[in-house]
């Protein structure tokens, strides 16, 4: 029993706990920084892993210096759009490579699956001609449909596979019943892969919310920009860093993406395992 | 009311001929049951009707109107699978009202049908639970239920009892039955287990390597098969099978084969007379080699018991001439022991002959 336990301590809780430790420890970083008065920062006499006299001075210089509110609003508005953009296409697209095998869906499922692959490194170059072409450059926009050309690709492999698990019968069965494909997909396919759909959803906000390479090259207009690069382009001044303030924002700003998940979370877990219970 | 009919069927897959040139014609009301070892191309063949599977070539006329093209909804059919499909997020009413619904039904209507259908097979406490809240033999229920509340002219049924265990498939082949006759439709029903066709078959089709082989009501492809696939298949334990030389000589037709020799009845003998070869395949079933008190001479052969199988009210014996291992029934009081001699008189009128060369029964 008690060697049992001292086992399971060894080969499960402890590595639980270092793991635990290092995901979190950047966020009570975050959390202490965000209270801490910049004398308190640079003083380097002081255990720097507790706060010492608490102040508010660094989210007051958040939300009355910066336009954060506008930023996490932006954030929101680009993530949100995207993620519906991308979730209807990439459902009709997974649906049809998966199930109507039209000529040349392996091939097209492979192709997309290639552009997934191009870093956004490289591809922000021409995307930038075509954001330019299509007179959408520094506004939001831009933003709202270059994000799908990453997220369609995702989302698709998620929910091919996810569509891949509900059995085929089923569909054949509703279509003798006398369902057209269409409704076979609205009344049978979506709600048996819903768990697939949330989680293709949540990754596609969070990768939306987070991205920065994007938000950082084609929008300029301080009012525009995306609260990761609206942080960073704002309270990092020259070679002056704010750090009250930035690892208050970075706080702040991670907490609707911890929302997300974890109201989902169940649905989420499911989604990931490709269960499909019966 | 419906009559369904195949002609030249057939579907390839890539190379694979799944089908090939299959004639069916199935008369209005007639239960009908494919059967055939697994890969046979049932499955093929109910899909093609239903809709499910292009046709490679032939045609499928229901009520004498080719449905080739026709897509699954509006065949009129209805289709139990294997794996049930029911859809896991609707009750058992939604499962069952789901056509009905999308066919525009007046909801009265819908209710009043689902409520009979129900009746019928006892599932009227069920509707309001979902698929996964069902025993194996509930869901098998609802799915009959689903293909039955449309009234459609065909049902097809894929293997619907094989995921029950034995008593229940047992008792559903009872019920399947019943259901027929009460609803007097055309069934196009694929198993692999030819008890279950023989129970439950007006009309068997037996099926090999996407060949018909033969059609005709259980008893005749019992009694009569066409070949020594169809004889080996139908019948359990299966039909005992030697190959042995026709020797004329005085006193009639003889067959040796392996140190014995049995004297073939003057009908038959009159048959096989014309046939050009002398090795012949010859088969009979084990029932038709009951036990004899002592030797006769050119009546009985002499073997070796190895196994008894008790059931009850028959015991299956194992037995060896030489080389070669046959299967004879006994009564229950039989005094056959393991490793000891006996003696099978074969019941010589109820004995098979098959070709060698195409495995084709003789006569
Ligand atoms: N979609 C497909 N693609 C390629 N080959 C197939 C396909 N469906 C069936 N086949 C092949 O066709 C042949 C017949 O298959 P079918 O499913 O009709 O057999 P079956 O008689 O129903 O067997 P079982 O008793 O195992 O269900 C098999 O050799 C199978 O491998
Ligand atoms: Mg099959």
């Amino acid at each position: 029993m008690s060697e049992k336990f001292v086992e399971r301590m060894i080969k499960f809780y402890l590595p639980l706990f270092i793991f635990l430790f290092f995901l979190l420890f950047p966020f009570y970083w975050m959390f202490i920084t965000a209270f801490k008065s910049d004398a308190e920062l640079y003083n380097l006499k002081l255990n720097p892993f507790f706060i010492h006299e608490p102040t508010f001075k660094n989210i007051l210089m958040l939300f009355k210096e910066t336009l954060f509110n506008r930023w996490m609003f932006n954030t929101f508005f680009v993530a949100i759009l995207a993620t519906i953009l991308s979730l209807s296409a990439s459902l009709l697209a997974a649906y049809a490579i998966q199930r109507v095998r039209f000529r040349g869906s392996g091939p097209i499922g492979i192709s997309i699956f290639f552009g997934y692959l191009v870093p956004p490194t490289i591809l922000f170059i021409p995307l930038a001609a075509i954001i330019f072409q299509l007179k959408i450059w520094d506004s939001l926009w831009s933003l709202v449909l270059i994000y799908p050309t990453f997220l369609i690709p995702f989302c698709t492999w998620l929910l091919m596979g996810y569509f891949k698990s509900i059995p085929k019968e089923m569909e054949e069965c509703a279509m003798i019943d006398g369902a057209s494909r269409l409704r076979v997909f609205w009344q049978i396919v979506v709600p048996l892969a819903l768990p697939g759909i949330l989680s293709a959803g949540i990754f596609a906000f969070t990768l939306s919310w987070n991205e920065y390479l994007y938000a950082l090259t084609f929008i300029s207009t301080t009012t525009l920009k995306t609260a990761p690069v609206g942080l960073i382009t704002e309270l990092v001044r020259g070679d002056v860093y704010h750090w009250g303030p930035l690892m208050t924002g970075a706080l702040l700003a991670s907490v609707p993406v911890a929302l997300v998940y974890s109201f989902f979370v169940e649905h989420y877990v499911a989604g990931m395992t490709g269960a499909l219970k019966e | 009311m419906a009559k369904v009919v195949m002609e030249k069927l057939n579907k390839h897959f890539g190379e694979v001929k799944a089908v090939r040139d299959f004639d069916l014609e199935i008369p209005d009301k007639e239960f009908v049951v494919l059967v055939g070892p697994s890969g046979c191309g049932k499955t093929t063949t109910l899909r093609m009707v239903a809709g499910l599977e292009d046709i490679t070539s032939g045609n499928i006329y229901i009520d004498d109107k080719v449905v080739n093209q026709l897509p699954p909804k509006d065949r009129d059919i209805a289709m139990v699978f294997q794996n049930y499909a029911l859809y896991p997020h609707m009750t058992v009413y939604q499962n069952m009202a789901f056509g009905l619904t999308l066919r525009k039904f007046p909801k009265a209507e819908i209710k009043q049908r689902v409520k009979e259908a129900a009746e019928i097979l006892n599932i009227g406490e069920l509707l309001e639970r979902k698929p996964k809240a069902l025993s194996g033999g509930q869901r098998q229920r609802v799915a009959v239920g689903r293909a039955i509340v449309r009234k459609p002219k065909v049902f097809l049924f894929d293997e619907p009892l094989s995921n029950l265990d034995a008593k229940l498939r047992v008792q559903m082949r009872v019920e399947l039955k019943k259901l027929h006759d009460r609803l007097q439709t055309t069934i196009i029903y694929v198993t692999h287990d030819q008890v279950e066709a023989m129970t439950m078959g007006d009309c068997i089709v037996v099926m090999k390597d996407g060949l018909k082989q033969q059609v005709g009501a259980p008893l005749e492809l019992y009694f009569r098969p066409a070949n020594k696939f169809v004889a080996g298949f139908i019948g359990s334990p299966a039909m005992n099978f030697m190959e042995g030389e026709l020797l004329s000589e005085q006193g009639g037709l003889f067959l040796q084969t392996m140190g014995f020799k049995l004297k073939i009845p003057e009908d038959k003998a009159a048959k096989l007379k014309s046939y050009p070869e002398k090795r012949v395949i010859f088969g009979i079933r084990p029932e038709d080699l009951p036990e004899a008190p002592a030797a006769i001479p050119n009546e009985t052969i002499e073997v070796v018991v190895e196994v008894l199988e008790p059931l009850g009210s028959e015991v299956y014996l194992d037995v060896k001439v030489g080389e070669t291992s046959l299967i004879a029934r006994a009564e229950p009081t039989t005094k056959a022991k393991p490793h000891f001699k006996l003696y099978l008189q074969p019941v010589l009128e109820n004995m098979r002959f098959f070709s060698i060369r195409d495995e084709k029964a003789l006569f």
